[in-house]
């Protein structure tokens, strides 16, 4: 398995007011294998999302990047800012979670897929236009001629990501992170939008990192998992076995809080620890 | 779109009424026109032949109906000083304050969403700090002090620019720049603000995340969203221009309506008064009503019947 994505050492710091910098990402490695999904499993804080920002070196300051980051070899760690350009949206494409705050409200959404098409990939205005109408209808939009002209305001959120998917598919990505992108729908939309990834993955062989606190999504989409706590990884390997034998106290905690897990809504146990807690308060609770 | 630009107009209407009634009783404040327009000697007969030809004779409420007649069939009476109908004096005027306004709002504009849209991309930086240090300067400098400066130095010591006048286009760079100096800090900052906030919308980081530049992310996807602000605080101030600048119409003569006004006042020429309030009145509600229709323009969101809405 040769690795498209290597990630060594990540650290990702925010300067604050205080002195001491936040630490939101403290030496995460992991690796994406060519056609390979890696789901980032963790709770709110800790630390995925901006892992996912930073693969696309799009951690602004005061956030601090160091450790590698090697995308089919090239180091994107302190590369320029016109080489990151080069390989966000081709390279790396991203479908984030709210699909309303995704889309450029005042453009309809044909205007933003033709204007990606012309830019990034070098279409003419009609072929580009042909494209666009063709991905809709791809990402399982009804009657792609009527909706090319409207609004995103226009749409239901589960269309408004399927426009977002076209939107990240239409760059032709070797790999796609879509950090957390069924959160905001109801359930059975979410399914709809997974069996769409996984469909778009089959035709065009792209890899994936799927940012989820959600375990079945997980469970669902997923090859491989690494677990995030407090910004480090800890526990990793193939899902199945992951989810059959949890190697680290976090994670165990993480299963007995999914309500799958149990049959006796009584036996469903929170996760102990709080990622806002200090660290010391965590490691103390037994992490 | 229609009900609501109805509903617009009526209440600005009503608001127009309101303020040509004020400044109907405000104006005879000032004093009777009969003591500046007659000499000191005059005789009581020659004040009431006076106020008999210019219908101040009679009690306040008959003038003030008559005045409301008239005003219907937009008749505001005569200058009792140019002796000419009123209205003509004030249409006159405006020519010359729009063209000003709209050179320096637009200016303005120019001036500002450039370095505000600078100022964001570099926040809290030096470019930012540089920006908005200079902007803020400049905007704090009291136009009528900046004025006559301006006539110090370029008129008097460097005779690069006429003192005065209208006609040539040298004689408009220092009564535009003057009207610039405040909006242009203001403006600034609201580009400034707007701009930070738009480009840290999840659709300009989306955009970002396509590889785009940063120059299209600024102009094509963050400016758009930004403009709504920069266009109600620029609106503002074009309404405050169709007024007419008091500074610069007494210091460099610039013939505006602002000119006018104050000579009608120091005149006593009520008819006047009330026909430029009247037209300047009308100038704002045209500029509020452009505003509204920009902001349907821009956002999609904002036309009603556009779709489901928010």
């Amino acid at each position: 398995m040769t690795a498209l994505l290597k990630v060594d050492d990540l650290r990702v710091e925010f300067l604050t007011d205080t002195g001491s910098p936040a630490r939101a990402v403290r030496g995460v490695d992991f690796e994406v294998g060519e056609g390979r999904t890696l789901a980032i499993l963790g709770e709110s804080g800790s630390g995925k999302s901006v892992t996912s920002k930073a693969i696309l070196g799009l951690v602004d300051f005061p956030g601090i990047v160091s450790g590698s980051i090697r995308f089919e070899g090239r180091e994107l760690v302190g590369a320029r800012e016109s080489e990151l350009r080069g390989v966000r949206g081709t390279g790396i494409g991203m479908v984030f979670q709210d699909s309303l705050d995704s889309l450029n409200p005042v453009y309809t959404v044909g205007a933003q897929l033709i204007e990606a098409l012309r830019v990034r990939m070098g279409l003419g205005h009609s072929a580009a236009r042909a494209r666009a109408l063709e991905l809709m209808a791809e990402v399982g939009i009804v009657d792609p001629e009527r909706r090319i002209d409207n609004y995103p305001h226009q749409f239901s959120g589960g269309m408004r990501q399927r426009i977002c998917i076209a939107l990240a598919v239409a760059l032709k990505p070797r790999l796609l992170i879509a950090d957390e992108p069924t959160t905001a729908l109801d359930v059975t939309v979410q399914a709809g939008i997974l069996r769409l990834l996984r469909r778009l993955q089959d035709e065009t062989g792209m890899a994936m990192i799927f940012v989820t606190h959600d375990l079945a999504v997980a469970g669902q989409i997923a090859s491989d998992v690494i677990v995030m706590y407090e910004g480090e990884v800890v526990e990793r390997g193939v899902i199945e076995e992951v989810f059959e034998r949890p190697s680290h106290a976090y994670t165990r905690g993480l299963l007995a809080a999914h309500p799958g897990a149990v049959t006796d809504w009584r036996d469903l146990r929170p996760v102990a620890g709080d990622p806002m807690l200090s660290r010391e308060e965590a490691i103390a609770d037994g992490f | 779109m229609w009900i609501f630009l109805r509903r617009r107009l009526l209440t600005s209407a009503i608001s127009l009424v309101g303020v040509i009634i004020v400044v109907f009783f405000l104006a005879r404040l000032t004093g009777s026109p009969a003591n500046l327009y007659l000499p000191e000697s005059a005789t009581q007969e020659q004040i009431d032949e006076f106020n008999r030809l210019n219908g101040l004779d009679q009690p306040l409420l008959v003038q003030f109906w008559n005045f409301l007649v008239g005003a219907v069939r937009l008749d505001f009476g005569d200058s009792i000083w140019q002796r000419r109908p009123a209205l003509d004096v004030a249409l006159a005027a405006m020519p010359p304050t729009l063209t000003l306004a709209g050179i320096a709002l637009g200016l303005s504009l120019v001036i500002a969403i450039i370095a505000g849209s600078i100022a964001a991309v570099y926040r809290f930086r030096f470019p930012d700090r540089a920006i908005s240090v200079t902007t803020l300067t400049i905007s704090s400098i009291p136009d009528f002090w900046f004025a006559l400066v301006g006539i110090l130095v370029f008129a008097v010591q460097l005779r690069l620019l006429p003192t005065s006048g209208y006609s040539t286009a040298s004689a408009w760079i220092l009564p535009t720049a003057t009207v610039m100096l405040a909006p242009i800090g203001v403006l600034t900052q609201v580009v400034r603000g707007a701009m930070i906030d738009a480009l840290g919308a999840g659709y300009v980081q989306n955009a970002r995340a396509r590889g785009f530049g940063t120059a299209r992310l600024v102009a094509r996807h963050a400016l758009r969203n930004a403009s709504l602000p920069i266009v109600s605080v620029a609106g503002d101030r074009a309404a405050g221009m169709v007024n007419g600048s008091i500074i610069v119409g007494s210091v460099f003569a610039f013939p505006g309506i602002g000119t006018v006004i104050l000579g009608a006042v120091l005149n006593r020429d009520f008819a006047v008064i009330q026909a430029s309030v009247f037209v300047v009145g009308v100038g704002v509600i045209l500029v509020n009503i452009a505003v509204d229709a920009i902001y349907a323009l821009i956002d999609p969101r904002v036309r009603v019947g556009a779709g489901k809405g928010k």
